[in-house]
Protein backbone atom coordinates (compact mmCIF):
# COMPACT_ATOMS: atom_id res chain seq x y z
CA UNK A 1 0.00 0.00 0.00
CA UNK A 2 2.63 2.31 1.05
CA UNK A 3 4.35 1.48 -2.34
CA UNK A 4 2.31 1.98 -4.51
CA UNK A 5 1.07 5.37 -3.42
CA UNK A 6 4.79 6.46 -3.33
CA UNK A 7 4.68 5.50 -7.09
CA UNK A 8 1.56 7.90 -7.86
CA UNK A 9 4.04 10.62 -6.63
CA UNK A 10 6.89 9.47 -8.31
CA UNK A 11 5.08 9.42 -11.61
CA UNK A 12 2.64 12.76 -11.40
CA UNK A 13 4.55 15.19 -9.41
CA UNK A 14 3.54 17.98 -11.40
CA UNK A 15 5.94 20.83 -10.19
CA UNK A 16 9.24 18.76 -10.56
CA UNK A 17 8.20 18.21 -13.97
CA UNK A 18 7.63 22.30 -14.99
CA UNK A 19 11.08 22.85 -13.03
CA UNK A 20 12.82 20.75 -15.11
CA UNK A 21 11.67 21.88 -18.23
CA UNK A 22 11.44 25.77 -16.98
CA UNK A 23 15.03 27.28 -17.75
CA UNK A 24 14.23 25.65 -21.08
CA UNK A 25 11.13 27.28 -22.05
CA UNK A 26 12.04 30.75 -19.99
CA UNK A 27 15.47 30.95 -22.36
CA UNK A 28 13.17 30.19 -25.11
CA UNK A 29 10.16 32.52 -24.23
CA UNK A 30 13.33 35.22 -24.35
CA UNK A 31 15.11 34.64 -27.41
CA UNK A 32 12.23 33.82 -29.52
CA UNK A 33 9.04 34.35 -27.93
CA UNK A 34 9.90 37.75 -27.22
CA UNK A 35 11.36 38.59 -30.49
CA UNK A 36 8.43 37.06 -32.02
CA UNK A 37 6.25 39.42 -30.43
CA UNK A 38 8.77 42.30 -30.74
CA UNK A 39 8.21 41.84 -34.87
CA UNK A 40 4.79 41.72 -34.32
CA UNK A 41 5.07 45.47 -32.75
CA UNK A 42 8.14 46.69 -34.53
CA UNK A 43 5.85 46.19 -37.89
CA UNK A 44 3.34 48.61 -36.98
CA UNK A 45 5.97 51.39 -36.10
CA UNK A 46 8.40 53.20 -38.72
CA UNK A 47 11.22 52.13 -36.51
CA UNK A 48 14.99 52.76 -37.70
CA UNK A 49 18.22 53.45 -36.03
CA UNK A 50 17.33 56.66 -35.63
CA UNK A 51 13.50 55.66 -33.55
CA UNK A 52 10.04 54.52 -33.48
CA UNK A 53 6.81 55.88 -34.22
CA UNK A 54 3.64 54.05 -34.57
CA UNK A 55 2.22 53.99 -37.64
CA UNK A 56 -0.56 51.70 -38.10
CA UNK A 57 -1.17 49.40 -41.11
CA UNK A 58 1.03 51.73 -43.73
CA UNK A 59 4.02 48.89 -43.97
CA UNK A 60 1.06 46.38 -44.40
CA UNK A 61 -0.58 48.93 -47.20
CA UNK A 62 2.46 49.48 -48.99
CA UNK A 63 4.05 46.20 -48.95
CA UNK A 64 0.34 44.49 -50.43
CA UNK A 65 -0.30 47.45 -52.97
CA UNK A 66 3.49 46.99 -54.46
CA UNK A 67 3.57 45.00 -57.17
CA UNK A 68 7.52 44.20 -56.17
CA UNK A 69 6.29 41.91 -53.41
CA UNK A 70 4.04 40.02 -54.95
CA UNK A 71 6.51 39.35 -57.67
CA UNK A 72 8.93 38.69 -54.79
CA UNK A 73 6.45 36.30 -52.89
CA UNK A 74 5.14 34.51 -56.37
CA UNK A 75 9.06 34.01 -57.09
CA UNK A 76 9.62 32.43 -53.24
CA UNK A 77 6.64 30.37 -53.87
CA UNK A 78 7.84 28.85 -57.01
CA UNK A 79 11.57 28.41 -55.81
CA UNK A 80 10.58 26.68 -52.49
CA UNK A 81 7.76 24.83 -54.87
CA UNK A 82 10.30 22.84 -57.18
CA UNK A 83 13.14 22.87 -54.52
CA UNK A 84 11.32 20.67 -52.08
CA UNK A 85 9.73 18.29 -55.21
CA UNK A 86 13.52 17.84 -56.66
CA UNK A 87 14.12 16.90 -52.88
CA UNK A 88 11.10 14.62 -52.65
CA UNK A 89 11.85 12.84 -56.02
CA UNK A 90 15.94 13.02 -55.18
CA UNK A 91 15.27 11.39 -51.70
CA UNK A 92 12.89 8.83 -53.26
CA UNK A 93 15.36 7.47 -55.91
CA UNK A 94 18.67 7.69 -53.15
CA UNK A 95 16.33 5.88 -50.48
CA UNK A 96 15.52 3.04 -52.76
CA UNK A 97 19.34 2.73 -53.83
CA UNK A 98 20.47 3.06 -50.77
CA UNK A 99 17.75 0.28 -49.54
CA UNK A 100 18.76 -2.08 -52.07
CA UNK A 101 20.83 -5.10 -50.28
CA UNK A 102 24.06 -4.33 -52.53
CA UNK A 103 27.80 -4.94 -51.44
CA UNK A 104 29.22 -1.19 -49.66
CA UNK A 105 25.56 -0.16 -49.15
CA UNK A 106 26.72 0.53 -45.16
CA UNK A 107 29.43 3.21 -46.98
CA UNK A 108 26.93 4.36 -49.25
CA UNK A 109 24.76 5.22 -46.02
CA UNK A 110 27.69 7.01 -44.80
CA UNK A 111 28.58 8.98 -47.87
CA UNK A 112 25.13 10.67 -48.90
CA UNK A 113 25.57 12.93 -45.60
CA UNK A 114 28.03 15.41 -46.12
CA UNK A 115 26.18 17.73 -48.03
CA UNK A 116 24.34 18.06 -44.53
CA UNK A 117 26.74 17.72 -41.94
CA UNK A 118 29.07 20.38 -43.70
CA UNK A 119 28.03 24.18 -43.47
CA UNK A 120 25.67 25.18 -46.03
CA UNK A 121 28.10 28.15 -46.32
CA UNK A 122 30.84 26.00 -47.31
CA UNK A 123 29.09 23.93 -49.75
CA UNK A 124 27.82 27.10 -51.21
CA UNK A 125 31.39 27.87 -51.93
CA UNK A 126 31.78 24.88 -53.38
CA UNK A 127 29.12 25.05 -55.71
CA UNK A 128 30.15 28.84 -56.73
CA UNK A 129 33.38 27.45 -57.89
CA UNK A 130 31.32 24.06 -59.75
CA UNK A 131 28.92 27.51 -61.48
CA UNK A 132 32.09 29.56 -62.26
CA UNK A 133 32.06 30.53 -66.10
CA UNK A 134 35.87 30.63 -66.48
CA UNK A 135 37.01 28.18 -63.98
CA UNK A 136 34.32 25.93 -63.37
CA UNK A 137 33.84 22.11 -63.93
CA UNK A 138 30.13 22.69 -65.12
CA UNK A 139 31.10 25.25 -68.10
CA UNK A 140 34.15 23.45 -68.79
CA UNK A 141 32.05 20.19 -69.80
CA UNK A 142 29.68 22.15 -71.57
CA UNK A 143 32.53 23.83 -73.81
CA UNK A 144 33.84 20.62 -74.12
CA UNK A 145 30.64 19.20 -75.28
CA UNK A 146 29.50 21.72 -77.49
CA UNK A 147 26.73 23.10 -75.35
CA UNK A 148 28.14 25.86 -74.76
CA UNK A 149 29.77 28.52 -77.24
CA UNK A 150 32.59 30.48 -74.57
CA UNK A 151 32.62 30.63 -70.78
CA UNK A 152 29.16 30.82 -69.47
CA UNK A 153 28.73 32.06 -65.72
CA UNK A 154 25.67 30.49 -63.97
CA UNK A 155 25.09 32.81 -61.39
CA UNK A 156 25.24 35.99 -63.71
CA UNK A 157 22.17 35.41 -65.46
CA UNK A 158 18.47 35.55 -64.17
CA UNK A 159 17.21 32.09 -65.16
CA UNK A 160 20.47 30.20 -64.74
CA UNK A 161 20.79 31.58 -61.16
CA UNK A 162 17.81 31.16 -60.33
CA UNK A 163 17.99 27.15 -60.83
CA UNK A 164 21.46 26.67 -59.87
CA UNK A 165 20.80 28.47 -56.21
CA UNK A 166 17.60 26.03 -56.65
CA UNK A 167 19.81 23.43 -57.30
CA UNK A 168 22.34 24.01 -54.44
CA UNK A 169 19.15 23.90 -51.90
CA UNK A 170 18.18 20.81 -53.49
CA UNK A 171 21.47 19.59 -53.02
CA UNK A 172 21.45 20.38 -49.32
CA UNK A 173 18.14 19.12 -48.07
CA UNK A 174 18.47 15.65 -50.24
CA UNK A 175 20.46 13.96 -47.66
CA UNK A 176 18.02 14.38 -44.81
CA UNK A 177 15.21 13.80 -46.91
CA UNK A 178 17.07 10.36 -48.41
CA UNK A 179 17.94 9.44 -44.78
CA UNK A 180 14.58 9.70 -43.72
CA UNK A 181 12.69 8.08 -46.43
CA UNK A 182 15.44 5.26 -45.56
CA UNK A 183 14.83 4.89 -42.26
CA UNK A 184 10.88 4.74 -43.28
CA UNK A 185 11.35 1.92 -45.80
CA UNK A 186 13.65 -0.26 -42.79
CA UNK A 187 10.67 0.29 -40.65
CA UNK A 188 8.39 -1.89 -43.25
CA UNK A 189 7.59 -5.49 -42.01
CA UNK A 190 9.35 -7.77 -44.15
CA UNK A 191 6.57 -9.93 -44.16
CA UNK A 192 4.42 -7.87 -46.09
CA UNK A 193 7.02 -7.93 -48.90
CA UNK A 194 7.39 -11.84 -48.55
CA UNK A 195 3.36 -12.21 -49.04
CA UNK A 196 3.70 -9.74 -51.64
CA UNK A 197 6.34 -12.03 -53.54
CA UNK A 198 4.53 -15.20 -52.77
CA UNK A 199 1.41 -13.94 -54.24
CA UNK A 200 3.83 -13.28 -57.34
CA UNK A 201 3.98 -9.31 -57.22
CA UNK A 202 6.89 -7.61 -59.20
CA UNK A 203 9.83 -4.95 -58.02
CA UNK A 204 7.21 -1.82 -59.19
CA UNK A 205 4.07 -3.98 -57.63
CA UNK A 206 5.64 -4.62 -54.27
CA UNK A 207 7.23 -0.60 -54.30
CA UNK A 208 3.77 0.57 -55.64
CA UNK A 209 1.51 -1.08 -53.02
CA UNK A 210 3.44 -1.71 -50.27
CA UNK A 211 6.52 0.84 -49.63
CA UNK A 212 4.88 3.86 -50.75
CA UNK A 213 1.47 3.38 -48.67
CA UNK A 214 3.86 2.23 -45.60
CA UNK A 215 5.95 5.37 -46.09
CA UNK A 216 3.03 8.03 -46.64
CA UNK A 217 3.27 9.58 -43.12
CA UNK A 218 7.42 10.06 -43.50
CA UNK A 219 6.88 11.77 -47.63
CA UNK A 220 4.54 14.09 -45.65
CA UNK A 221 6.03 15.03 -42.81
CA UNK A 222 9.30 15.78 -45.04
CA UNK A 223 7.70 17.44 -47.67
CA UNK A 224 6.48 19.93 -44.87
CA UNK A 225 9.55 20.03 -43.04
CA UNK A 226 11.71 20.68 -46.11
CA UNK A 227 9.23 23.24 -47.08
CA UNK A 228 9.59 25.34 -44.39
CA UNK A 229 13.17 24.98 -44.58
CA UNK A 230 13.40 26.10 -47.81
CA UNK A 231 11.31 28.79 -47.65
CA UNK A 232 13.39 30.82 -45.57
CA UNK A 233 16.22 29.25 -47.26
CA UNK A 234 19.19 32.36 -46.08
CA UNK A 235 22.60 31.34 -46.91
CA UNK A 236 22.62 29.76 -49.86
CA UNK A 237 20.97 32.55 -51.83
CA UNK A 238 23.10 35.02 -49.93
CA UNK A 239 26.67 33.56 -50.39
CA UNK A 240 25.87 32.52 -54.16
CA UNK A 241 23.63 36.04 -55.18
CA UNK A 242 23.17 38.30 -52.57
CA UNK A 243 19.50 38.05 -54.41
CA UNK A 244 20.69 39.26 -57.96
CA UNK A 245 21.19 39.02 -60.54
CA UNK A 246 19.06 42.23 -60.80
CA UNK A 247 16.55 40.56 -58.26
CA UNK A 248 16.22 37.51 -59.96
CA UNK A 249 17.13 35.07 -56.76
CA UNK A 250 15.38 37.95 -54.15
CA UNK A 251 13.40 35.69 -52.11
CA UNK A 252 11.47 36.70 -49.43
CA UNK A 253 13.73 35.80 -46.27
CA UNK A 254 16.40 38.04 -48.54
CA UNK A 255 14.25 40.76 -49.00
CA UNK A 256 13.64 41.08 -45.57
CA UNK A 257 16.94 40.98 -44.49
CA UNK A 258 17.81 43.93 -46.92
CA UNK A 259 15.50 46.20 -45.91
CA UNK A 260 15.86 45.25 -42.32
CA UNK A 261 19.60 44.89 -41.84
CA UNK A 262 20.84 46.10 -45.04
CA UNK A 263 18.50 49.61 -44.78
CA UNK A 264 17.93 49.77 -40.97
CA UNK A 265 14.07 50.13 -41.82
CA UNK A 266 13.08 47.92 -38.86
CA UNK A 267 9.26 48.61 -39.14
CA UNK A 268 9.21 47.95 -42.68
CA UNK A 269 11.44 44.84 -42.39
CA UNK A 270 9.10 43.68 -39.06
CA UNK A 271 6.04 43.86 -41.88
CA UNK A 272 7.71 41.48 -44.37
CA UNK A 273 9.07 39.07 -41.28
CA UNK A 274 5.67 39.00 -39.86
CA UNK A 275 4.32 38.14 -43.80
CA UNK A 276 6.77 35.22 -43.55
CA UNK A 277 5.76 34.00 -40.37
CA UNK A 278 2.19 33.83 -41.10
CA UNK A 279 3.06 31.97 -44.18
CA UNK A 280 4.89 29.54 -42.37
CA UNK A 281 2.11 28.97 -39.91
CA UNK A 282 0.14 28.43 -42.45
CA UNK A 283 2.33 25.33 -43.49
CA UNK A 284 2.66 24.41 -39.94
CA UNK A 285 -1.59 24.56 -39.77
CA UNK A 286 -1.50 22.39 -43.04
CA UNK A 287 0.75 20.20 -41.72
CA UNK A 288 -0.28 19.11 -38.45
CA UNK A 289 -4.04 18.83 -40.13
CA UNK A 290 -2.53 16.26 -42.27
CA UNK A 291 -0.52 14.53 -40.29
CA UNK A 292 -3.62 14.03 -37.96
CA UNK A 293 -5.98 12.72 -40.60
CA UNK A 294 -3.11 10.48 -41.66
CA UNK A 295 -2.78 9.10 -38.35
CA UNK A 296 -6.50 8.55 -37.77
CA UNK A 297 -6.50 6.88 -41.05
CA UNK A 298 -3.68 4.20 -40.24
CA UNK A 299 -5.11 4.02 -36.69
CA UNK A 300 -8.58 3.14 -37.97
CA UNK A 301 -6.64 0.03 -39.79
CA UNK B 1 13.04 -13.35 -52.40
CA UNK B 2 14.06 -12.57 -55.49
CA UNK B 3 17.70 -12.13 -56.16
CA UNK B 4 19.30 -9.16 -58.27
CA UNK B 5 19.58 -10.17 -61.51
CA UNK B 6 23.01 -9.46 -63.15
CA UNK B 7 21.75 -6.50 -65.08
CA UNK B 8 20.14 -5.08 -62.72
CA UNK B 9 23.08 -5.66 -60.23
CA UNK B 10 24.76 -3.33 -62.63
CA UNK B 11 22.54 -0.99 -63.57
CA UNK B 12 21.81 0.12 -59.16
CA UNK B 13 25.68 0.33 -59.01
CA UNK B 14 25.29 2.73 -62.08
CA UNK B 15 22.54 4.88 -60.72
CA UNK B 16 24.44 4.89 -57.18
CA UNK B 17 27.61 6.48 -59.02
CA UNK B 18 25.20 8.80 -61.02
CA UNK B 19 23.45 9.88 -57.51
CA UNK B 20 26.77 10.48 -55.48
CA UNK B 21 28.36 12.08 -58.21
CA UNK B 22 25.38 14.76 -57.34
CA UNK B 23 26.02 14.82 -53.81
CA UNK B 24 30.29 14.64 -53.98
CA UNK B 25 30.85 16.63 -57.11
CA UNK B 26 31.10 20.16 -55.01
CA UNK B 27 33.72 18.60 -52.49
CA UNK B 28 35.15 16.89 -55.48
CA UNK B 29 35.78 19.96 -56.98
CA UNK B 30 36.99 22.09 -53.78
CA UNK B 31 39.31 18.92 -52.64
CA UNK B 32 40.64 19.35 -56.48
CA UNK B 33 40.58 22.92 -56.83
CA UNK B 34 42.94 23.24 -53.66
CA UNK B 35 45.55 20.89 -54.99
CA UNK B 36 46.06 22.87 -58.22
CA UNK B 37 48.17 26.19 -58.51
CA UNK B 38 46.00 29.40 -58.67
CA UNK B 39 47.35 30.27 -62.13
CA UNK B 40 46.68 26.85 -64.12
CA UNK B 41 42.90 27.25 -62.04
CA UNK B 42 42.89 30.73 -64.02
CA UNK B 43 43.30 28.75 -67.44
CA UNK B 44 40.75 29.16 -69.56
CA UNK B 45 39.60 27.00 -71.32
CA UNK B 46 38.98 25.17 -68.63
CA UNK B 47 41.00 22.25 -68.31
CA UNK B 48 40.27 19.22 -66.62
CA UNK B 49 44.20 18.54 -65.25
CA UNK B 50 46.80 19.86 -63.85
CA UNK B 51 50.27 18.40 -64.17
CA UNK B 52 51.70 19.90 -60.67
CA UNK B 53 48.87 18.98 -57.51
CA UNK B 54 50.44 20.10 -54.60
CA UNK B 55 49.61 21.29 -51.06
CA UNK B 56 51.21 24.35 -51.08
CA UNK B 57 47.69 25.85 -50.78
CA UNK B 58 47.75 24.30 -47.18
CA UNK B 59 50.80 26.03 -46.53
CA UNK B 60 50.20 29.46 -47.85
CA UNK B 61 46.61 30.07 -46.67
CA UNK B 62 47.95 30.73 -43.35
CA UNK B 63 50.00 33.37 -44.79
CA UNK B 64 46.88 34.86 -46.77
CA UNK B 65 44.86 35.32 -43.88
CA UNK B 66 46.84 35.41 -41.33
CA UNK B 67 43.68 34.88 -38.15
CA UNK B 68 42.42 31.86 -40.12
CA UNK B 69 43.48 29.94 -37.01
CA UNK B 70 41.72 31.89 -34.84
CA UNK B 71 38.33 31.81 -36.77
CA UNK B 72 38.89 27.95 -36.55
CA UNK B 73 39.28 28.21 -33.32
CA UNK B 74 36.30 30.76 -32.70
CA UNK B 75 34.03 28.35 -34.75
CA UNK B 76 35.25 25.59 -32.55
CA UNK B 77 34.75 27.31 -29.67
CA UNK B 78 31.28 28.68 -30.59
CA UNK B 79 29.90 25.82 -31.42
CA UNK B 80 31.28 23.63 -28.10
CA UNK B 81 30.17 26.32 -25.78
CA UNK B 82 26.67 26.02 -27.54
CA UNK B 83 26.54 22.58 -27.51
CA UNK B 84 27.28 22.62 -23.70
CA UNK B 85 24.51 25.12 -23.08
CA UNK B 86 22.05 23.43 -24.87
CA UNK B 87 22.66 20.24 -23.26
CA UNK B 88 22.30 22.09 -19.53
CA UNK B 89 19.08 22.96 -20.69
CA UNK B 90 17.35 20.02 -23.07
CA UNK B 91 18.87 17.24 -20.38
CA UNK B 92 16.08 17.81 -17.65
CA UNK B 93 13.30 19.20 -20.07
CA UNK B 94 13.99 15.69 -21.96
CA UNK B 95 14.12 14.35 -19.19
CA UNK B 96 10.76 15.21 -17.68
CA UNK B 97 8.60 14.95 -21.06
CA UNK B 98 9.78 11.76 -21.31
CA UNK B 99 8.55 10.43 -17.77
CA UNK B 100 6.19 12.93 -16.43
CA UNK B 101 2.43 13.97 -17.41
CA UNK B 102 1.84 17.47 -16.97
CA UNK B 103 -1.12 19.77 -18.00
CA UNK B 104 0.26 21.73 -21.38
CA UNK B 105 2.45 18.73 -22.08
CA UNK B 106 1.30 18.22 -25.64
CA UNK B 107 0.78 21.33 -26.40
CA UNK B 108 4.35 22.52 -25.67
CA UNK B 109 6.16 19.74 -27.15
CA UNK B 110 4.38 20.86 -30.38
CA UNK B 111 4.91 24.72 -29.60
CA UNK B 112 8.62 23.64 -29.58
CA UNK B 113 8.33 22.25 -32.97
CA UNK B 114 6.92 25.40 -33.65
CA UNK B 115 10.34 27.25 -32.71
CA UNK B 116 11.63 25.25 -34.97
CA UNK B 117 9.94 26.35 -37.81
CA UNK B 118 10.89 30.34 -37.14
CA UNK B 119 14.57 29.75 -38.51
CA UNK B 120 16.86 33.27 -36.58
CA UNK B 121 16.95 34.94 -40.00
CA UNK B 122 12.45 35.56 -39.46
CA UNK B 123 13.66 36.99 -35.99
CA UNK B 124 16.83 38.85 -36.48
CA UNK B 125 15.47 42.66 -36.07
CA UNK B 126 14.23 42.39 -32.04
CA UNK B 127 17.33 39.91 -31.80
CA UNK B 128 19.02 42.65 -33.07
CA UNK B 129 17.68 44.78 -30.68
CA UNK B 130 17.58 42.45 -27.54
CA UNK B 131 21.74 42.10 -28.03
CA UNK B 132 22.11 45.90 -28.62
CA UNK B 133 20.13 46.30 -25.28
CA UNK B 134 22.27 44.24 -23.33
CA UNK B 135 25.40 45.08 -24.87
CA UNK B 136 26.34 41.97 -26.50
CA UNK B 137 26.93 42.83 -30.28
CA UNK B 138 30.46 42.31 -31.39
CA UNK B 139 30.94 39.90 -28.82
CA UNK B 140 31.17 35.64 -28.53
CA UNK B 141 27.96 35.94 -27.21
CA UNK B 142 25.88 37.65 -30.00
CA UNK B 143 26.81 34.45 -31.77
CA UNK B 144 26.22 31.68 -28.93
CA UNK B 145 22.95 33.35 -27.25
CA UNK B 146 20.58 32.39 -30.04
CA UNK B 147 22.70 29.96 -31.22
CA UNK B 148 21.52 28.12 -28.26
CA UNK B 149 17.94 28.97 -28.63
CA UNK B 150 17.72 27.05 -32.01
CA UNK B 151 19.50 23.97 -30.99
CA UNK B 152 17.59 23.49 -28.11
CA UNK B 153 14.24 22.61 -29.67
CA UNK B 154 14.96 19.54 -31.92
CA UNK B 155 17.49 17.90 -29.05
CA UNK B 156 14.42 18.11 -26.44
CA UNK B 157 12.94 15.72 -28.99
CA UNK B 158 15.69 13.86 -29.83
CA UNK B 159 16.63 13.54 -26.25
CA UNK B 160 12.91 12.43 -25.39
CA UNK B 161 12.68 9.59 -27.38
CA UNK B 162 16.15 8.26 -25.68
CA UNK B 163 14.96 8.57 -22.15
CA UNK B 164 11.44 6.75 -23.37
CA UNK B 165 13.76 3.43 -24.29
CA UNK B 166 14.91 3.75 -21.03
CA UNK B 167 12.15 1.52 -18.90
CA UNK B 168 10.53 3.38 -16.35
CA UNK B 169 10.25 0.12 -14.03
CA UNK B 170 13.83 0.11 -13.50
CA UNK B 171 13.81 3.68 -11.82
CA UNK B 172 10.59 2.71 -9.94
CA UNK B 173 12.07 -0.17 -8.34
CA UNK B 174 15.01 2.32 -6.87
CA UNK B 175 12.51 4.88 -6.19
CA UNK B 176 10.42 1.90 -3.64
CA UNK B 177 13.51 0.53 -2.67
CA UNK B 178 14.26 3.75 -1.20
CA UNK B 179 16.48 5.14 -3.88
CA UNK B 180 15.80 9.46 -3.89
CA UNK B 181 15.70 10.95 -7.45
CA UNK B 182 19.39 12.82 -7.57
CA UNK B 183 20.61 9.12 -7.20
CA UNK B 184 18.27 7.64 -9.74
CA UNK B 185 19.10 10.30 -11.97
CA UNK B 186 23.02 9.83 -11.78
CA UNK B 187 23.00 6.10 -10.55
CA UNK B 188 20.17 5.02 -13.26
CA UNK B 189 19.53 7.40 -16.08
CA UNK B 190 22.68 9.22 -16.77
CA UNK B 191 24.60 6.07 -17.40
CA UNK B 192 22.08 4.42 -19.15
CA UNK B 193 21.53 7.34 -21.27
CA UNK B 194 25.02 8.42 -21.91
CA UNK B 195 24.56 7.02 -25.75
CA UNK B 196 21.76 9.25 -26.02
CA UNK B 197 23.02 12.33 -24.93
CA UNK B 198 25.50 11.67 -27.03
CA UNK B 199 23.85 11.59 -30.30
CA UNK B 200 21.65 14.86 -29.02
CA UNK B 201 25.31 16.22 -28.44
CA UNK B 202 26.52 15.64 -32.11
CA UNK B 203 23.71 17.32 -33.77
CA UNK B 204 23.82 20.21 -31.37
CA UNK B 205 27.59 20.81 -32.46
CA UNK B 206 26.58 20.24 -35.80
CA UNK B 207 24.04 22.72 -36.23
CA UNK B 208 25.93 25.02 -33.93
CA UNK B 209 28.58 24.87 -36.23
CA UNK B 210 26.39 25.57 -39.33
CA UNK B 211 24.26 28.34 -38.01
CA UNK B 212 26.72 30.86 -37.22
CA UNK B 213 26.88 32.27 -40.45
CA UNK B 214 23.76 34.18 -40.20
CA UNK B 215 24.63 35.45 -36.71
CA UNK B 216 28.18 36.12 -37.27
CA UNK B 217 27.46 38.68 -40.42
CA UNK B 218 24.25 40.13 -38.39
CA UNK B 219 25.81 40.72 -35.06
CA UNK B 220 29.38 40.47 -35.47
CA UNK B 221 31.75 43.21 -37.14
CA UNK B 222 34.95 42.35 -35.39
CA UNK B 223 37.20 40.01 -37.38
CA UNK B 224 39.10 38.52 -33.87
CA UNK B 225 35.25 37.02 -33.11
CA UNK B 226 34.49 35.30 -36.40
CA UNK B 227 33.84 32.16 -37.36
CA UNK B 228 35.54 30.27 -40.06
CA UNK B 229 32.65 30.66 -42.33
CA UNK B 230 32.50 34.38 -42.38
CA UNK B 231 36.88 34.17 -41.99
CA UNK B 232 36.86 32.67 -45.65
CA UNK B 233 35.41 35.75 -47.31
CA UNK B 234 39.06 37.58 -46.66
CA UNK B 235 40.53 35.16 -49.57
CA UNK B 236 38.70 37.17 -51.70
CA UNK B 237 40.70 39.96 -52.33
CA UNK B 238 40.63 43.64 -53.86
CA UNK B 239 42.50 42.02 -57.10
CA UNK B 240 41.76 38.46 -57.09
CA UNK B 241 39.80 35.72 -55.31
CA UNK B 242 42.37 33.25 -54.18
CA UNK B 243 40.33 30.42 -54.86
CA UNK B 244 42.84 27.79 -54.70
CA UNK B 245 43.44 28.97 -50.81
CA UNK B 246 40.20 29.50 -50.12
CA UNK B 247 38.65 25.94 -50.78
CA UNK B 248 42.12 24.26 -48.91
CA UNK B 249 41.04 26.51 -45.75
CA UNK B 250 37.08 25.20 -46.16
CA UNK B 251 38.52 21.89 -46.38
CA UNK B 252 40.46 22.42 -43.39
CA UNK B 253 37.41 24.14 -41.72
CA UNK B 254 34.93 21.82 -41.63
CA UNK B 255 37.65 19.06 -40.25
CA UNK B 256 36.21 19.18 -36.70
CA UNK B 257 32.61 18.52 -37.76
CA UNK B 258 33.61 16.00 -40.37
CA UNK B 259 35.90 13.97 -37.30
CA UNK B 260 32.72 14.39 -34.98
CA UNK B 261 30.53 12.70 -38.03
CA UNK B 262 32.97 10.09 -39.42
CA UNK B 263 33.69 8.96 -36.18
CA UNK B 264 29.84 8.96 -34.63
CA UNK B 265 28.04 8.79 -37.69
CA UNK B 266 25.62 5.78 -36.83
CA UNK B 267 25.08 6.71 -33.83
CA UNK B 268 24.05 10.27 -35.51
CA UNK B 269 21.63 8.30 -37.98
CA UNK B 270 20.00 6.00 -35.68
CA UNK B 271 19.25 8.90 -33.44
CA UNK B 272 17.80 11.34 -35.73
CA UNK B 273 15.69 8.66 -37.58
CA UNK B 274 13.70 6.75 -34.36
CA UNK B 275 11.70 9.05 -33.23
CA UNK B 276 10.85 10.17 -36.96
CA UNK B 277 9.66 6.22 -37.68
CA UNK B 278 8.10 5.64 -34.31
CA UNK B 279 5.30 8.89 -34.64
Amino acid sequence: MKNSSRLVSFNSPTFLAYALIAPAVVYLLCIVGWPLFETFRLSFTNASIAGEEYVGFENYEKLLASSKFSKIAIRTFVWTFFSVLLKLILGMIGAVLLNASLRGRTFFRILVLPPWVVPIAIGALGWMWVYNGHFGILSGIGIRLGLLDGPFSFLAYKNSAFIATMVTDVWVGTPFVTLFFLAGMQAVSKDLYEAAYCDGAGRFRRFYHITLPQITPVIISMSLISAVATFVSFDIIFIMTEGGPRGATTTLIIDTYKMALGNYKFGRGSARAVMIVLMITTFAVLYFYLLSRINKKVSHG
Amino acid sequence: MDKYSLPLKIFLYFSIFIFFIFILLPFVEMFYASLRPLKHLFRSPYQFYSDDLSFWAYREMWNTVPLLGRYIFNSFFMAITVTFFTLVFVIPAAYSYARFNFPFKQGSLWVLLAVNMFSGAVLLIPLFKLLRTFDLLNTYFAMIVPGIAFCIPTSIWLLKAYFEKIPVELEEAAYVDGASRIDILTKIIAPLSTPGIVVTAIYAFIQAYAQQFLFAITFNSIREYMPIVSGLTEFIGYQSVKWNEMMAASIVGVFPVLIVFVFLQKYIVEGLTAGAVKN
